[in-house]
C-alpha cells in the first residue's frame, strides 16, 4: 500500500465517520461540528487529487463562513431535534431504497465503459493550479467574472432596497434633534383667568 | 502579457454605464429626500454618457473585445441606442408617480440602470455564458424593481411569481445551453454555429438540447405557452416598473433570440422554425382573445403584449434577413408605442389614485383632448389600423412570413389582429363617446406633456414615412447577420 493510498483511506474513514456523525448526533452543536470535519476532510481529499484551489477555497468559505453562520443560527434557534427525529422509523424505508437505489446509479456510472475510458488531465504548464485557474478568470473570462462581480452588487442594492426600512413602531431617540430643544418649546406659558378658591 | 485598452475599447458603452450607476449609488448617498430630483438629474446624465460612447462607438465595422466574448456589430449599436433612449423616457413619465408613492429614491434608478446594463450586455453578448449573465442581471433588477412597493400585497405577489419563474426558465436554458457545449465543445457563439455547421454532430443531442433553450426564450419573451407570469407582473407592480418592464426588455428578448437561435443555432432553422409556429399561433390567438374580457388595463396591455409578441415571433421563424429585419422593425415600434400607452395610463394617475381601469378613460377626450389624441394615435398603432406605424410593423413582418410560405399563417394572423382591434377601439370608443366619471384635473409636469407630445408625434411620422426605421433595421440586420 503506498503512503499516497494509506492516506487516501484514512481521511475517507474519517470523512465517512464524520457524514455519519452529522445526521445521528443529538445534539445540532455536534452535528453542524461533524460537518466542518467532514468538510475539512473533503478538502484534504481535493488537496490529494492536487486542486488545490478547491480544497482551499471549500475551508475558507464553507468552513469559514457558511459553517461558523450555520452553527450562530443552530445556537439561535435552540432547534427541538427530539421533535425532528420522530418520523425516523417511519421514513426510513423510504430513505433506504433512496439511498440503495443512488449506490446501484453510481456503481452503474463508475462501472460503465465511458467512466473507464477517460483519461485523467494532468498540468502540464508547471504552473500551480491555482495560477493557472486565475490567468484563465482575469484573462480570457475577465469579462463575465466583472459582470458577476457587478450582479453582486445588484444584488445588494436589490436586498438592501427591499429589507432595509426604518421601523415606525420604535422609540429611538435622536440626539441631535433633541439638544437642539428651545426653552419655549420646552414650556408652554398660557394666560388664564385666576381661578377661585373653592 | 500586456494591457492594451484596444481590447475592451468595443465594450466602453457598457463600461460608462456600470461606472456611472456606479457613482450615483456612491452620490446618492449625499442626497437628501427633498433634493431627490438630483438623483434623477445624474441618472439622466448616466444614460446620455451611455448613449454617447455607443455614438462614438460607431465604426461601421464587426468588432469583438474580452477575447470574443463581447460583439459590436450594428444590431447591437442600433439596439443599444434604440435602449438608451428608451429608458430615457421611462425615467421621465414615471417621475411624478413614483415621487407620489415613495418609489422616487437612488435605488429605483440604480436598479434602472442595472437592468439597462444587463439588457446592453444581452444585446452584444458573443458567449453563452455572457449572455446568461445578462439575462440574470436584467431578471435580478426587474424582480427588485416589481417588489419596490413594500408595503404592496399585489407588488410583492407579482414579483415572487416572477421571480420562481424567471429561476425556472433560467434553469431550462442552462440546461439547454449545458447539452449544447456537450455537443459542440465550446460556448463561443461563432465555434458553435461552426461546430454545427460541420455537420458531425448526432443531431438528436443538438435538438434535445435546443428544444429547452427555446423553452426558456418562450419565458423571457413571454410567449404561450409560457405566458403565465405576464399579465401579474403588468398588473401587480407599480405602474412606473410596469412602464419598464413593457418596454426595454423586449428589445434584449429579441437580441436574445438573434444571438441563440440565427447566430448560434442558425444551422437548426428546420427544427426551431416549427416551435416558434406553434408558439407564434398560441400567442397571437391567445392574447388577442384574452385582452377582449380585461377591464384593467395594464392587464389588458399585459395580452396585448403577448400576442405582439407571437408577431414578433413570425418575422424571426421566416427565417432570412428580411424576416429579421421585420421583427427589429416589430419590436422597435412597439416599444415606441409601448411606451407611450404606459405613459399614458402614468398620466392618468395621481396621488393615492392609480388611472388603471379601462373606465378611467371614460371620457378623456372632455377632460384633455390633447392625451385623448395621444391615446388614440397609441391604440391605433396597437390595432394596425393604417396608416400608423403598427401597421407598416405588421406588414411588413406578414409579408415575411408570406415569402417564407406559411400562407395560412398569414390569414390566422390578420384574422386574430382583426379580433384585437375590438379592445383597442373600445378604449378609443370609451375615450370619445361615453360620459366621464370623475371631473377631477390631470395632475402632471410639462416635460411629462412634451416627452408623451414627442412619442405621438414620433409614432405619427412613422406611421406616414416609416422607410427610415426600416431601412435602419434592414441595413443592421444585414450588417450583423451574412
Amino acid at each position: 500500500m503506498t503512503s499516497a493510498v494509506m492516506l487516501f483511506t484514512v481521511f475517507a474513514v474519517i470523512l465517512v465517520i464524520s457524514a455519519l456523525g452529522v445526521i445521528t448526533a443529538r445534539n445540532p452543536v455536534h452535528a453542524a461540528l461533524f460537518l466542518v470535519l467532514s468538510f475539512f476532510t473533503g478538502s484534504a481529499l481535493w488537496m490529494m487529487l492536487e486542486a488545490e484551489f478547491l480544497a482551499i477555497t471549500l475551508v475558507l468559505v464553507y468552513v469559514g463562513a457558511v459553517m461558523v453562520l450555520f452553527l450562530f443560527v443552530v445556537m439561535m434557534l435552540n432547534i427541538d431535534l427530539d421533535r425532528l427525529r420522530e418520523g425516523f422509523w417511519k421514513h426510513l424505508p423510504l430513505g433506504a431504497g433512496v439511498a440503495l437505489l443512488m449506490v446501484v446509479e453510481m456503481i452503474l456510472v463508475v462501472s460503465s465503459k465511458q467512466f473507464a475510458t477517460m483519461t485523467s488531465v494532468s498540468n502540464t504548464t508547471g504552473v500551480s493550479n491555482t495560477q493557472e485557474l486565475g490567468l484563465l478568470l482575469y484573462n480570457q473570462y475577465v469579462y463575465p467574472f466583472e459582470l458577476a462581480a457587478a450582479m453582486l452588487l445588484l444584488a445588494i442594492v436589490a436586498a438592501i432596497a427591499l429589507t432595509h426600512r426604518r421601523r415606525k413602531d420604535s422609540r429611538y431617540v435622536d440626539p441631535a434633534f433633541q439638544v437642539s430643544v428651545k426653552a419655549s418649546q420646552r414650556i408652554k406659558i398660557i394666560k388664564m383667568p385666576a381661578e377661585k378658591d373653592l | 502579457m500586456n494591457f492594451v485598452f484596444s481590447s475592451i475599447a468595443p465594450a466602453l458603452p457598457e463600461i460608462v454605464l456600470l461606472i456611472s450607476l456606479s457613482l450615483l449609488l456612491l452620490l446618492d448617498l449625499w442626497i437628501n429626500d427633498e433634493n431627490r430630483f438630483y438623483t434623477y438629474v445624474l441618472a439622466q446624465l448616466a444614460l446620455i454618457a451611455t448613449g454617447f460612447s455607443v455614438l462614438t462607438g460607431e465604426n461601421g465595422q464587426i468588432v469583438t473585445a474580452f477575447n470574443g466574448l463581447f460583439i459590436s456589430d450594428a444590431m447591437a449599436r442600433t439596439l443599444n441606442i434604440f435602449s438608451v433612449i428608451t429608458m430615457g423616457f421611462v425615467f421621465a413619465y414615471s417621475r411624478l408617480y413614483s415621487q407620489d408613492r415613495g418609489l422616487f429614491k437612488g435605488e429605483f434608478f440604480v436598479l434602472m440602470l442595472f437592468a439597462l446594463l444587463g439588457i446592453m450586455v444581452m444585446i452584444s453578448a458573443n458567449h453563452f455564458l455572457v449572455l446568461y449573465l445578462g439575462l440574470e442581471m436584467l431578471a435580478l433588477a426587474q424582480c427588485a424593481l416589481i417588489a419596490l412597493q413594500r408595503d404592496s400585497k399585489k407588488a410583492t405577489e407579482a414579483a415572487m411569481k416572477y421571480f420562481v419563474l424567471s429561476a425556472l426558465a433560467s434553469g431550462l436554458l442552462l440546461y439547454g445551453l449545458s447539452m449544447l457545449y456537450g455537443a459542440t465543445g465550446s460556448l463561443l457563439i461563432p465555434e458553435v454555429a461552426n461546430a454545427i455547421a460541420a455537420n458531425t454532430i448526432d443531431p438528436a443531442i443538438l435538438v434535445f438540447g435546443l428544444v429547452f433553450v427555446v423553452a426558456g426564450l418562450g419565458f423571457k419573451l413571454g410567449a404561450v405557452p409560457f405566458h403565465m407570469w405576464i399579465p401579474d407582473v403588468y398588473e401587480g407592480s407599480p405602474t412606473s416598473v410596469t412602464l419598464f418592464v413593457a418596454s426595454v426588455p423586449k428589445i434584449a428578448a429579441f437580441a436574445f433570440i438573434m444571438r441563440l437561435l440565427v447566430g448560434a443555432l442558425g444551422a437548426l432553422v428546420n427544427d426551431w422554425q416549427p416551435m416558434l409556429v406553434i408558439m407564434a399561433v398560441l400567442s397571437i390567438g391567445l392574447g388577442n382573445i384574452v385582452a377582449i374580457a380585461q377591464t384593467n388595463i395594464k392587464r389588458m396591455l399585459a395580452f396585448s403584449t403577448i400576442s405582439h409578441m407571437g408577431y414578433l415571433i413570425l418575422g424571426i421563424l421566416s427565417a432570412n434577413n428580411a424576416g429579421y429585419a421585420a421583427s427589429m422593425f416589430y419590436v422597435a415600434s412597439y416599444v415606441i408605442i409601448s411606451v407611450a400607452a404606459f405613459g399614458i395610463v402614468l398620466l392618468l394617475s395621481r396621488h393615492g389614485f392609480e388611472g388603471d381601469r379601462l373606465d378611467d378613460f371614460k371620457g378623456l377626450n372632455n377632460r384633455s383632448p390633447w392625451i385623448a389624441f395621444m391615446m388614440l394615435l397609441v391604440m391605433v398603432s396597437m390595432a394596425g389600423i393604417p396608416p400608423s406605424v403598427g401597421f407598416f410593423a405588421k406588414l411588413s413582418v406578414l409579408s415575411a412570413v408570406l415569402d417564407a410560405g406559411y400562407t395560412w399563417l398569414v390569414v390566422y394572423a390578420v384574422i386574430f389582429s382583426l379580433i384585437g382591434a375590438f379592445y383597442y377601439l373600445r378604449i378609443i370608443k370609451l375615450m370619445y363617446m361615453d360620459d366621464p366619471v370623475g371631473e377631477e384635473k390631470l395632475v402632471t409636469e410639462p416635460d411629462h406633456l412634451i416627452l408623451i407630445g414627442l412619442n405621438g408625434l414620433v409614432i405619427f411620422i412613422l406611421g406616414i414615412v416609416p422607410q427610415s426605421l426600416i431601412d435602419l433595421c434592414f441595413n443592421s440586420i444585414a450588417h450583423s447577420f451574412r
